[in-house]
């Protein structure tokens, strides 16, 4: 098939960014969205010019590098997967793509595609851990865990750290992402001892970073490849109320 | 003698690493303070190093290529990892778990190493349940397990088909809380340029910042490498596309002796190549090879007629299936190791039976569990069994919740239902047991030099068994690094620290930046990737899944060809000192050139057949691996000498006191 392509060029964070317009003759409906860029950037290399960057390691949706706004939305069309596992077949021939980065106050655009998350990795420094050394652990079966609280610990443990949250959300919030660790760490003996301390340290941080308010709008958790739950979100107010009540 | 010092301790194998760490020397708390230790990625074997050092008191500074530790290549593991915790009741223990993994690597691995990972996998597990990882659980809340292949106990701990993200966040979580404290410093999108040697010593490292294009220098007491396997030297393969050699290679310039690297592992249940633009390969966890039946077609016409899509797969009766797994080793089945897997898949295809358009691919079919399983649900709730509707709906959701993300994730890639037609499936790269050579305490050749995880070569042999990754990334980590440093850095209490104003660490940085800027200058037609594929084609030919002298000598010549084509036509567009992907990519296929050929020299050098390593020569009459203990029960270590065509062999004789060298059988 035959594609237009319209995507974000931005050398750095100073510099204003724009639209630029190329077409892609002969894309495949096997490829990946990932592998159709690769293509159309090999084409753009041996016109001389300079390659679209973009982040992307495991292409297989679980790393959380990749991150484009693909027409309006973050990892694009397809419900509860990331950009690098869209697949060519979810469009058609002589479709016209809008790629964009995900933009948010927290996320400063690095070059092209690529933007600076490391706001959510000094929000876990915060607080999103057990505080427990290496070689301090009891035995793994000790304290037994029912399988549905340790089943929806997981569930909210599988985000992938990627800032689609963010990025489809009108405040740019970070709560579901900040909610995901919580909600895991307080469905868990171990994690629970610390609950009241990390949900106040996480959200100080989360603010410090520049991430907006959330207004209950539920964009990120449809965009959520992951499908991270907003019940999440409702864990950790309610942590965070009865922390403010009683602060130990 | 050799010069290889493995310093595996005196003593009875079971004692082994107690009476070690009994002996061996401490750094007490307050020099602790004054030691500075460089790791090399935050994959599951850095973030726990990083971790563990710096909670004992260690000053670290983390260097990885991915914008978030996080993001390490550890995070893609799905099936599991392994330990000796018996909570099954089925026989288990640190022995057994030992001799599985002695055999699985076909005797080509050290024993006192093994025996070291076995001891120290039940505590990894305790660990990474302190941590918060939430592990798959039982009813009565106590941890599940599966089993794995070429095994007979079922020992793997899981969380669904996500373990290593469960086990790398765990890990992260752990190296965040020392970032917050100020005793790791983490430097994301870093990647190592060069190892830095003073007095003979790893003393520090030059890295560039990818982001920026920056390059600088860094001085430590020690440098861990957890950089990962190399895999990527043959382009397609199922590790993330920044994996690369870099770091390896680099140090193995420095001095530090590569080892076995044509020790690759082909894993057998990959989603087969479906273009030329094809950019990864993606796996399909090996847990499916429990509940999920290997066939092809028992008649040509019938595998002819599946390639041109005039039969369905479903349409094939059990009467005209070949059940080759099944078929060849019953004892094991479908379930044996990968090496024996991948093989008799690559044997089927090349016999004419293969079943994708390509006839590259085998079916991976899930009918009968999903029988079974509905079947047995139907038992349970008094359904009666012939609604077989009802039935196989029940089965489906059985297989559901235990594969489901697997599922869903090849029907995404292939458009393919596998509830409903089987999975198509290919062996691709997926490992590398070779590696860079260290001794009992993780040194490499390179005193003060360490490596951990997958960039070592020290405890799979010549075949890795499935869920043994993870586990050894762990226990190097968490367990074995936190002690064997010490015994290194007791000399160093009154070093100081290491200043990066020695001119050993401005010719590094020199040599770094005339490397690149010789890239750039080139100028040429033909893009990285082209080599990049070339080379892979290359080394997946002729140093695949099957080896011979004639292949391998010609593969040697075309790889040498390749690279002299390389440094006179790249194209790297952009500049030096600036963000520049293609100038990374050119960076780290230029050591891929050269690791490239000394894995055809490893492999041409090794006249025996050993687990992944198939030598078409020595094999035997029923097409099985032929061992040769008399000559080959070594270690090949090799040493750059400045000619990447020239490189010095060393040997490391292996010595088993503890179990019997016996062919292994999957019958
Ligand atoms: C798809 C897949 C599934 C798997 N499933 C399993 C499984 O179920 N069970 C199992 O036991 N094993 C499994 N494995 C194998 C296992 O995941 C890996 O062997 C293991 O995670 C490697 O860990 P590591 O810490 O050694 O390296 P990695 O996790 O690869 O980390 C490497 C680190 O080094 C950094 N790095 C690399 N090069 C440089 C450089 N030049 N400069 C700076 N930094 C650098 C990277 O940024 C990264 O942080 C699987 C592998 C794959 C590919
Ligand atoms: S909550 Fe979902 S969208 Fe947000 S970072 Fe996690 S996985 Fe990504
Ligand atoms: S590249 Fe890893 S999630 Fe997309």
């Amino acid at each position: 098939m035959k594609l237009t392509l319209h995507v974000w060029r931005q050398k750095d964070a100073q510099t204003q960014g724009e639209m630029v317009d190329y077409t892609l003759d002969s894309v495949s409906e096997d490829m990946s969205f990932l592998e159709m860029m690769d293509v159309l950037n090999q084409q753009i290399i041996e016109a001389g010019d300079e390659p679209i960057a973009f982040d992307h390691d495991c292409r297989e949706g679980i790393c959380g590098m990749c991150s484009m706004v693909i027409n309006g939305q973050p990892h694009g069309p397809q419900q509860g997967t990331t950009t690098c596992q869209l697949h060519m077949r979810s469009f058609k021939d002589g479709d016209s793509i809008y790629i964009e980065p995900f933009r948010a106050k927290g996320f400063p655009v690095v070059r092209d595609l690529m933007v600076d998350r490391s706001a959510f990795d000094r929000i876990i420094q915060s607080g999103g851990f057990v505080s427990v050394g290496t070689g301090a652990a009891p035995d793994g079966n000790a304290i037994p865990i029912r399988k549905e609280e340790a089943d929806e610990a997981f569930n909210a443990a599988t985000c992938i750290g990627c800032g689609a949250c963010v990025a489809s959300c009108k405040n740019a919030s970070a709560m579901l992402f900040v909610s995901a660790k919580i909600a895991q760490l307080d469905r868990l003996p171990q994690g629970k001892v610390e609950s009241k301390e990390r949900v106040r340290s996480m959200v100080v941080q989360m603010d410090e970073e520049g991430f907006g308010n959330c207004t209950n709008t539920g964009a990120c958790s449809a965009e959520c490849p992951k499908g991270i739950s907003l019940e999440n979100i409702a864990r950790m107010n309610r942590l965070y109320l009865q922390s403010s009540v009683s602060p130990t | 003698m050799s010069i290889l010092q493995s310093n595996i301790p005196g003593g009875p194998l079971s004692d082994k690493w107690t009476n070690h760490k009994n002996s061996i020397r401490l750094v007490n708390p307050a020099n602790k303070r004054n030691i500075d230790i460089i790791v090399i990625g935050s994959g599951l074997a850095g973030a726990s190093a990083s971790a563990s050092l710096a909670e004992l008191g260690y000053n670290v500074k983390c260097f990885f290529f991915q914008d978030s530790p996080r993001r390490a290549h550890s995070i893609a593991a799905q099936g599991g990892i392994n330990a000796a915790k018996n909570y099954q009741n089925d026989g288990d223990s640190t022995y057994r778990l030992f001799y599985d993994t002695i055999k699985g690597g076909d005797y080509r691995s050290r024993e006192a190493n093994v025996h070291r990972l076995a001891e120290v996998s039940a505590n990894i597990i305790d660990q990474c349940v302190a941590q918060g990882v939430p592990f798959a659980r039982e009813y009565g809340g106590t941890l599940a397990n599966r089993s794995f292949g070429g095994v007979q106990v079922s020992r793997t701990f899981y969380a669904r088909g996500q373990t290593g993200q469960q086990l790398l966040l765990g890990a992260y979580s752990a190296l965040s809380r020392q970032v917050a404290v100020g005793k790791v410093k983490m430097y994301n999108r870093h990647e190592l340029l060069d190892i830095v040697k003073v007095d003979g010593k790893a003393r520090g490292v030059v890295v560039r910042n990818n982001a920026t294009g920056e390059i600088s220098s860094h001085g430590g007491h020690a440098v861990l490498l957890c950089n990962g396997g190399y895999g990527n030297v043959f382009y397609l393969s199922t590790n993330a596309m920044g994996s690369n050699a870099t770091a390896s290679w680099r140090a193995h310039k420095r001095g530090a002796f590569f080892a076995n690297p044509s020790f690759t592992q082909i894993h057998p249940t990959c989603i087969p190549v479906s273009g030329d633009y094809q950019s990864k390969l993606t796996l399909m966890s090996e847990s499916l090879r429990n509940d999920g039946r290997i066939w092809v077609p028992l008649h040509k016409e019938d595998a002819e007629a599946v390639r041109e899509g005039r039969l369905r797969p479903t349409d094939i009766p059990e009467d005209r299936r070949d059940y080759y797994l099944e078929r060849r080793y019953p004892a094991f089945g479908n379930l044996v190791p990968r090496d024996v897997a991948s093989r008799a898949a690559k044997e089927r295809c090349d016999a004419g039976f293969g079943v994708n358009k390509t006839g590259q691919a085998v079916f991976l079919d899930f009918s009968s569990a999903i029988e079974r399983y509905g079947e047995e649900q139907a038992n349970l709730k008094g359904i009666s069994p012939s609604d077989r509707e009802a039935v196989m709906q029940m089965g489906r959701e059985v297989v559901s919740a235990k594969y489901g993300n697997l599922f869903q994730m090849y029907e995404q890639i292939t458009a393919d239902n596998p509830y409903e037609t089987p999975m198509k499936i290919f062996p691709a790269v997926h490992y590398t047991m070779g590696g860079l050579w260290v001794d009992y305490n993780l040194m490499t050749t390179v005193p003060g030099l360490f490596a951990l995880g997958e960039a070592n070569f020290s405890d799979h042999g010549a075949n890795r068994l499935g869920a043994s990754a993870l586990m050894q990334g762990l226990a190097d980590g968490y367990f074995v690094i936190p002690y064997t440093i010490g015994e290194y850095l007791a000399d160093d209490i009154r070093t100081g620290s290491i200043s990066t104003d020695h001119d050993a660490f401005k010719a590094a940085e020199m040599e770094a930046k005339g490397h690149l800027s010789s890239l750039l200058s080139i100028q040429g037609k033909t893009t990285v990737d082209t080599f990049h594929r070339k080379l892979g084609k290359f080394i997946w030919d002729y140093c695949g899944m099957a080896r011979s002298e004639q292949g391998l000598n010609y593969a040697i010549s075309e790889v040498q060809a390749l690279r002299d084509e390389f440094y006179n036509d790249v194209r790297i567009p952009g500049k030096l000192d600036e963000l520049n992907p293609e100038l990374e990519k050119a960076s780290r296929v230029s050591d891929f050139l050269e690791l490239g050929e000394l894995m055809c020299n490893d492999a041409l050098n090794r006249k025996e057949s050993c687990g992944g390593h198939f030598r078409e020569e020595y094999q035997t009459e029923e097409g099985e691996a032929l061992r040769d203990d008399k000559d080959y029960a070594f270690v090949s270590a090799w040493e750059y000498s400045g000619d990447p065509k020239a490189p010095n062999h060393h040997k490391e004789e292996l010595t088993f006191d503890n179990v019997e060298l016996k062919t292994r059988s999957y019958k």
